[in-house]
């Protein structure tokens, strides 16, 4: 006699496989937002499970902010002639010299929060009417108060206080010219589930996820790869260390740890045994209790 | 295998709700020490004696300001048997939309209760809110046990009330127990102050409850939910119907109907990607095709010649209204049944419900925010529901207002 019930994963699986499709059913240009991390890999992922045989049926779009690791290029761009599918890139720099954006100063400079004019400009330039995202709601607590299908206002803007209900699997996709919407279909993953899942598919990763040997520094007790776009101070000696990444951000803010786990099952036990969050080592997030829910509400990821 | 299990939670303020959830999160060893690190500062900076986990919870600055809840907010943690989803909903009146939110996909829910104060309206209110959404489990914590003493005759009086109240409700599965979410006895560890209590802590209840039948696997129900059509020079006519399986279970070779065409076909195979796969049943998204070749599309529903459900246009359904304007008969809104999006007008408003004591208000002339009550709705085209009794995904419907796009109603058909 068969069991009729499913793994989590499988679970979880099927609940995003529906939102993806549900956003393709319901709008009419939508898009995938693409940052090489291992979140919308998942995704793309998903979608093309979702749509198989046929191809995915959207773009991939990646905010470039000119500060990316090399390998996240080169996987990026491995991964859409795997998908056959069409990339469009939305360029930080280009917002800068267009006087749209201006670039931050100081030693802990970065172009995190400049994402957001690039993304904004590129949603509209390209008039996506859906943009979905590898946003988690377990990785940050303004994201936990975030819907699968969340609204965006003309400005791009997001309201938490006033969000419409999303009940049962029935989402409302409605909305006025110029508004769009942000889809999370992974909403209900966490850092674990993503993990599990890309050893149960056997999914490609970059190798920036896997312990290695990389010149860093220590900062703020966070260790961040040299790179020509980190400023060093005079005291920060850099050093090679064995390292690996658990979230892929651009290189100035993306902290590593020091690890040996050089195959998904031992970056499992890794992230099993942790007691830090994985935005822990993002330097974004330390910017105050509610940076996220203010980088968020001007139209964030 | 690990499970899945949604719950949601429920209390009026200061029940101690989110600080339950920090106190299951913090004994089940699922905060980390930057979170707990960042809880504690604020907690410091508050001057607190304790570390208030309800901080782990109420994430928006608003919330944080005024030491409230606002938003449902979604909660992870595992143990080795299980993964919780948790819905943290608000318990204030104006917020009952997004605790409905909350229980729509929950297995189960905790209902907290103040030993101090009893059975209080928001009580019955939330009862009646999971009974009304079929949520097949409740779980009625007591809590602020360590403020009576730890007395078994609170816990006891307090059990019995509830009781005699839900009587009234149809959940069949509910349980008590007697707990102290600040100070952790009964939640994950047993209490050392309560020895009289011989049930189960809350954890174990949630880690070993009977979830498998929570979904409909009787009748097969199949909503359309895309059509692929890969038109590539590999499969150039490959037409495969994308969805999630509503209830029943379904297998190559059955026999199908297709609703409303009535046409009948055969499954000629089921995949999911690459994979085929062997059965397919609720909450399964797959790919199916036929062996014969009709017009379906989107909100089409793929259900078996013996057990179908009924064409109706007028439907009888009980919704909770989520909107500062009132529902009013002739009002007209979008109504979104599974995948099929079709238009509805209000013909009646049987009777509201007072939800403090479930008695039928009669000859109700409109439904308010928050308020529940029997509706009789036209669409435009026939539908073809279950009862939401029988299936939550098939008996479930959304109205939408045309112009502002808001979701201001929640529909369960009788």
């Amino acid at each position: 006699m068969s069991s009729y019930y499913l793994s989590h994963l499988k679970e979880l699986e099927a609940e995003a496989i529906y939102v993806i499709r549900e956003v393709v059913a319901q709008f009419e240009n939508p898009a995938l937002l693409f940052s090489g991390g291992k979140d919308s890999i998942v995704l793309a992922y998903l979608s093309r499970k979702a749509f198989y045989p046929a191809r995915i049926p959207f773009p991939l779009v990646h905010i470039d902010t000119g500060h990316n690791f090399p390998e996240t290029m080169e996987y990026r761009d491995w991964l859409i002639q795997e998908l056959g599918v069409r990339l469009i890139v939305g360029s930080v720099q280009e917002s800068i010299d267009k006087g749209m954006a201006v670039e931050e100063t100081g030693i802990n400079a970065s172009r995190n929060a400049l994402q957001t004019v690039t993304l904004l400009d590129t949603i509209e330039k390209n008039k996506f009417d859906a943009a979905m995202g590898g946003a988690r709601r377990d990785e940050e607590k303004a994201r936990a108060k975030e819907r699968f299908f969340s609204h965006r206002d003309e400005f791009g803007q997001w309201d938490p206080k006033n969000q419409r209900p999303e009940l049962w699997n029935l989402f409302n996709g409605k909305k006025n010219m110029g508004e769009h919407f942000r889809v999370f279909p992974i909403s209900n993953w966490t850092e674990m589930d993503v993990w599990q899942y890309i050893q149960m598919e056997n999914i490609a990763i970059p190798k920036l996820y896997y312990a290695h040997d990389r010149e860093v520094i220590e900062r703020n007790g966070t260790l961040l790869s040299t790179s020509p776009y980190l400023k060093l101070k005079p005291e920060e000696k850099p050093a090679v260390k064995r390292v690996r990444f658990r979230t892929c951000g651009d290189m100035p803010i993306t902290g590593a740890v020091e690890s040996h786990a050089d195959t998904i099952d031992k970056v499992i036990s890794e992230v099993a045994a942790s007691r830090k969050t994985e935005r822990g080592t993002r330097a974004d997030d330390k910017r105050g209790e509610t940076a996220m829910e203010d980088r968020k509400k001007s139209g964030y990821f | 295998m690990n499970q899945l299990l949604r719950f949601t939670t429920a209390g009026s303020v200061d029940d101690g709700k989110s600080t339950l959830i920090g106190r299951l999160l913090y004994d089940s060893k699922s905060i980390f020490e930057d979170q707990l690190e960042a809880v504690q500062a604020s907690s410091t900076k508050k001057g607190f004696d304790y570390i208030d986990l309800s901080m782990l919870t109420d994430g928006l600055k608003s919330e944080r300001e005024q030491g409230i809840t606002i938003d449902v907010a979604y909660r992870y943690f595992n143990t080795p048997k299980r993964k919780f989803i948790i819905a943290d909903t608000p318990g204030h009146i104006q917020y009952t939309r997004n605790m409905v939110t909350g229980a729509s996909t929950a297995n189960l829910a905790i209902i907290l209760i103040d030993a101090r104060k009893g059975l209080v309206e928001q009580t019955y209110r939330h009862s009646f809110i999971a009974s009304l959404l079929k949520i097949p489990h409740i779980i009625v914590c007591i809590n602020k046990m360590d403020l009576v003493d730890y007395d078994q005759k609170v816990f006891e009086k307090i059990e019995e009330q509830y009781k005699a109240f839900s009587s009234k409700l149809e959940v069949h599965d509910i349980q008590f127990v007697p707990i102290s979410a600040l100070n952790g006895d009964n939640v994950v560890n047993r209490s050392k102050k309560m020895t009289w209590y011989g049930g189960a802590t809350l954890l174990h209840i949630l880690e070993n409850v009977h979830i498998e039948s929570d979904h409909n696997h009787i009748d097969a129900r199949f909503p359309v939910q895309y059509v692929i059509r890969p038109q590539t020079k590999e499969n150039p006519d490959f037409r495969g119907y994308a969805g999630r399986v509503g209830g029943g279970i379904f297998r190559a070779g059955d026999e199908v109907v297709i609703l409303p065409s009535g046409f009948s076909s055969r499954i000629k195979e089921i995949r999911l990607g690459e994979e085929v796969v062997k059965e397919a049943f609720a909450p399964m998204s797959v790919t199916m095709t036929l062996e014969d070749e009709f017009d379906i599309s989107r909100g089409d529903i793929i259900a078996k010649p013996g057990n179908q459900p009924e064409p109706k246009q007028d439907l009888e359904m009980m919704v909770c209204w989520m909107s500062q304007k009132p529902l009013n008969v002739s009002s007209k809104y979008v109504v979104k049944h599974t995948t099929k999006e079709v238009k509805g007008i209000c013909k009646a408003i049987q009777y509201k419900l007072d939800i403090s004591t479930l008695q039928r208000v009669p000859d109700a002339s409109e439904l308010q925010m928050n308020e529940i009550g029997k509706v009789q709705l036209r669409v435009s085209q026939p539908l073809f529901p279950d009862i939401y009794r029988r299936n939550r995904i098939t008996g479930s419907v959304i109205l939408v207002e045309e112009g502002t796009n808001e979701t201001v109603g929640a529909g369960m058909i009788v």
